[in-house]
């Protein structure tokens, strides 16, 4: 029986127990809803939730555990013999899976009986034949062992599903008809209810730390992995970065050196733009605008926030690149030989985080007391005097958390410099050359043709986590100082 | 010690009169005016900026647009399209596109001969550069829908090849084509008089906005049609999981945590997550829901998933704020006559945040939509989104693209043919969130209330 079908039984069964209940806590207090405890309506959830729970917590943890439990008992029937050289026991069993669900297909579709699918004895080679008559995928050529294991598969996995089906029901109609009995006119229905919704509220609060683990792990894991193939020192130490293209690692060079570079000097580039551009609107804006000017100025800075980076990236591709070589390049100064360039990407990314910067130090400006202004202009400071004098030192704090924050924007930026910054590797200081950073190379390592076990594809989780580990660590501590900064006045 | 104590403090006065402006109080207003300057500067620098920005987006992406037709009346050859005369359906589909190209090319030949154009191009052959390579595709497509058009002369309404439409949108430059193998001076000496004789028009083509995108080589078919139905399929993945659970944890985190470690560490956990590059969310799709959990490859479904973990934080954090701003009163009130705290949250808060949650979320959603790093990862990219789903779970499931994803395959092909149709991509997808921003302002202006 599939899955969904169940699943409606389950929710059958659980709008029976719905009425179920209901009436028998009403029938309790002989017809007057004024007895009950609760409201009619929390006796009937109280069941439905008793069955949907267990049950399906049931078929979840059943779902997840079958394959693996099946998979570890049939790969035991599979000699060492029948693995060949350079296969694995994971290929064999993919092997055997195919041809299991080619079976299952095939005798679905009646292109085979369902006799001879079972039969251990058929001929391979003739089952073979038929699957691949009836339109099944069959890669190599099925021997005896696969077979077998195949039918063996098959037929566990048909007993463990009806197993589970059993058992899932009986569960659902046990759980229904003890909380039907509890359907009594004392019963505190609404408090259990109510601890259910609790629970629910507080599964989908876990669901950030869920998250955060899944990040955490999944990079933690592949990047071990990679390390077990590639010495750690090199890649923290290597100055270069040459990822060969075919070969499994020996020949390559992944140094995060070079990359790191990259996406500093691209990100420094930005901040250069962005910060004296964003701080100086910021002062402006709190200081000296008008309510209209600011009502206009700002909104229109704001809408550079909201265009995708994809907008920038090709901004930076088709505008900006083009435009600089007209200028420094061969026709010009003769600085640039290409569009793509770390002053190409830089720039893009300086204008997306003009207003990042802007708002935010809007806010931390607004933040500081009138009562400091009008003490320095109380002694004879003019406007521009009091701002650089009184109010930038005493909101420098939030300011630099500010340009923290956007640093680490701009380090995690992945869109503007793909297409932006190049793909070569380059420790230069030249802002017209081609270099590329770690989010860049974290796309092209894993959109490749590379084998996802090679330490080529893998080194890409090994990038991951330090960009990971780099903008958490410039958020967490422009984040302290933000806060730090914020008690002074309160 | 003062200077008026000095013995000639008096005398040694550095200011002369108020009504005379000195040196000095010239050069701090100067400096006043200076530093004001700089803020106008940096004000102006910044919407310069974004008025660059969009005219770049306009000017580059409105041709995509418009596409090159040339309508011509083909004949259709029985002798060619159905040799054994039964008008066999079977036998009509044996005929492949190779079959209709030379009809084709004679037509056009004929509307050149037609229109009195002087050229030394007189075979059929040489008409293949003006035409696209889709133009068989659709003759072969009406003739077997209907196929009792054969042996009639029918009028078409072809698309002309990308360089010919270039040529008419100034991208394909005369001085160029010494180095252009696809087409020669001679063939837009025949578009110049095709153009006169109304036969080759330039008009608003539907099939960008509805389409699907097409092979390296055909440009001129490609539309983002299908991408947008990928897209729409995600934000519909990420409007059923984002906003449940990021409604129901903000309501916990709000009503009803207590302030103890665990609590602590989820608040924690959304500032960070909601900072993480988005590159990294495109790792952890690939590792767990690709690799772990084996869901298919460039599915709606993925994407959708991992741009819901990607907008929990920021839904998180404005659905806080907008039941935060519903006034303590209500909540009294409501367990005054005997509610639950769950009763008076569900039955009188969250009513009243609606419009703020709703707002946050569309918000969220807008930023989503425009989201493409962590797309690239789950392999939406490289893949020609040619079939548009048919039903929900093939929506969900069949490998497609997203508009960004979308947008990025075709500013990485070669033909510069693509880069327009990426402008015009972004204008669509522009388009959408100014409309998203747009609703989710009228909403917080109509709904918001003050308390």
């Amino acid at each position: 029986m599939s899955v969904f079908w169940l699943c409606m039984i389950v929710l059958a069964i659980c709008v029976v127990g719905f009425l179920f209940g209901r009436t028998r806590a009403l029938s309790s207090a002989a017809g007057e809803a004024r007895q009950l405890h609760s409201l009619p309506n929390y006796y009937g959830w109280n069941v439905a939730m008793k069955v949907v729970v267990p049950a399906f917590g049931l078929m979840a943890v059943w779902l997840i555990a079958q394959p693996i439990v099946l998979e570890s008992r049939v790969a035991g029937m599979i000699p060492q013999s029948e693995i060949k050289e350079g296969s694995s026991v994971g290929l064999v069993m993919a092997e055997v899976r195919r041809a299991a669900s080619g079976l299952e297909n095939a005798v679905a579709s009646g292109a085979l009986e369902a006799g001879l699918a079972r039969d251990p004895e058929a001929d391979p080679a003739m089952i073979s034949e038929r699957l691949k008559e009836a339109g099944q995928v069959v890669t190599a050529e099925i021997t005896q062992t696969i077979l077998q294991a195949a039918q063996a598969f098959s037929a566990m996995s048909a007993t463990a599903n009806w197993v589970m089906t059993v058992l899932v029901i009986a569960i659902a109609l046990g759980a229904a008809a003890m909380a039907v009995r509890q359907s009594d006119k004392e019963y505190k229905a609404r408090n259990a209810v109510e601890q259910g919704i609790l629970a629910l509220l507080i599964a989908a609060a876990s669901v950030a730390i869920l998250t955060t683990i899944g990040i955490v792990l999944s990079l933690i894991f592949n990047t071990a992995e990679f390390f077990r193939l590639y010495p750690a020192l090199d890649f923290f130490t290597l100055l270069e970065w040459a990822p060969s293209f075919s070969g499994r690692g020996g020949t390559s060079q992944l140094g995060i050196l070079p990359l790191l570079w990259g996406t500093l000097y691209i990100s420094f580039i930005a901040l250069l733009v962005a910060v004296p551009l964003g701080l100086f609107a910021a002062i402006y804006l709190s200081e000296y605008a008008t309510p209209r000017v600011r009502g206009i100025a700002k909104p229109l800075l704001e809408i550079l926030a909201g265009i995708p980076t994809i907008v920038y990236g090709l901004f930076a591709l088709l505008t900006i690149g083009p435009m600089l070589v007209s200028v420094f390049g061969q026709d010009g100064l003769g600085w640039m030989s290409g569009g793509r360039a770390v002053m190409t990407a830089g720039i893009a990314m300086g204008i997306m985080l003009i207003p990042f910067v802007s708002s935010l130090s809007d806010d931390i400006i607004n933040a500081v007391p009138q009562a400091m202004r009008d003490g320095s202009y109380g002694l004879g400071a003019t406007q521009s005097e009091t701002i650089k004098q009184v109010i930038l030192p005493a909101a420098l704090p939030g300011i630099v958390g500010a340009i923290l924050l956007a640093a680490s924007r701009a380090i995690g930026e992945t869109m503007i410099v793909v297409m932006g910054a190049g793909a070569a590797a380059r420790l230069s200081l030249n802002p017209f050359e081609a270099m590329t950073t770690v989010t860049a190379k974290i796309v092209s390592q894993l959109t490749g043709d590379s084998d996802f076990a090679s330490p080529e594809a893998l080194v890409a989780f090994a990038l991951g986590i330090s960009l990971f580990v780099i903008t958490l660590g410039l958020n967490v501590f422009a984040l302290y100082i933000v806060r730090k900064y914020r008690e002074q006045y309160e | 010690m003062t200077d008026a104590s000095l013995p000639n403090g008096g005398a040694k006065s550095r200011h002369g009169s108020l009504t005379s402006v000195d040196a000095r109080t010239k050069k701090r207003n100067t400096a006043e005016k200076r530093f004001r300057a700089y803020g106008v500067v940096a004000i102006a620098t910044g919407i310069l900026f974004l008025m660059v920005l969009l005219y770049a987006i306009i000017t580059s992406g409105a041709g995509a647009f418009q596409q090159t037709f040339i309508k011509v009346p083909v004949y259709l050859d029985p002798a060619k399209l159905d040799k054994k005369g039964e008008r066999n359906i079977d036998d009509i589909k044996k005929v492949s596109t190779f079959g209709y190209n030379p009809l084709i090319q004679n037509a056009v030949l004929k509307a050149v001969e037609d229109a009195g154009i002087e050229t030394p191009l007189k075979k059929s052959k040489d008409m293949k550069a003006l035409i696209s390579a889709s133009a068989a595709a659709q003759v072969r497509s009406s003739v077997i829908e209907n196929p009792a058009l054969i042996g009639q002369t029918v009028d078409f309404k072809f698309l002309a090849s990308s360089r010919v439409d270039g040529y008419l949108k100034d991208r394909v430059k005369r001085e160029d084509l010494a180095r252009d193998k696809n087409i020669d001076a001679e063939h837009l000496d025949i578009v110049d008089g095709l153009m006169e004789a109304g036969v080759l028009k330039k008009t608003f083509n539907p099939a960008f906005i509805f389409g699907a995108d097409a092979s390296e080589s055909r440009a001129e078919q490609a539309g983002i049609g299908v991408s947008m139905i990928g897209s729409f399929f995600m934000m519909l993945v990420v409007l059923f999981l984002a906003l449940p659970i990021g409604v129901a944890a903000s309501i916990y985190l709000e009503e009803f945590a207590p302030k103890n470690r665990w609590t602590d560490l989820i608040e924690v956990n959304i500032s960070n997550l909601a900072a993480v590059p988005s590159i990294v969310f495109g790792i952890l799709g690939l590792a767990v829901f690709i690799q772990f959990i084996h869901l298919p490859q460039s599915a709606p479904l993925v994407g959708g998933l991992v741009l819901t973990l990607m907008t929990l934080p920021t839904i998180i954090i404005s659905t806080r704020a907008s039941l935060k701003s519903v006034p303590p009163s209500i909540r009294d009130a409501a367990l005054g006559v005997g509610a639950s705290k769950m009763q008076s949250v569900f039955h009188h808060v969250l009513p009243l945040a609606a419009p703020g949650i709703l707002t946050g979320t569309i918000i969220g959603l807008a930023q989503a939509l425009g989201e493409t790093a962590p797309l690239l990862l789950i392999g939406m990219v490289g893949y020609i989104a040619s079939n548009a789903p048919d039903g929900i779970a093939s929506g969900l499931l069949d490998p497609n693209s997203a508009m960004p994803a979308q947008i990025y395959e075709w500013a990485k092909r070669a033909d510069p043919a693509y880069y327009e149709r990426a402008w015009g991509g972004i204008i669509i997808l522009l388009i959408f969130l100014v409309t998203m921003n747009t609703l989710a302002v009228f909403l917080r202006r109509r709904f918001e209330r003050r308390w």
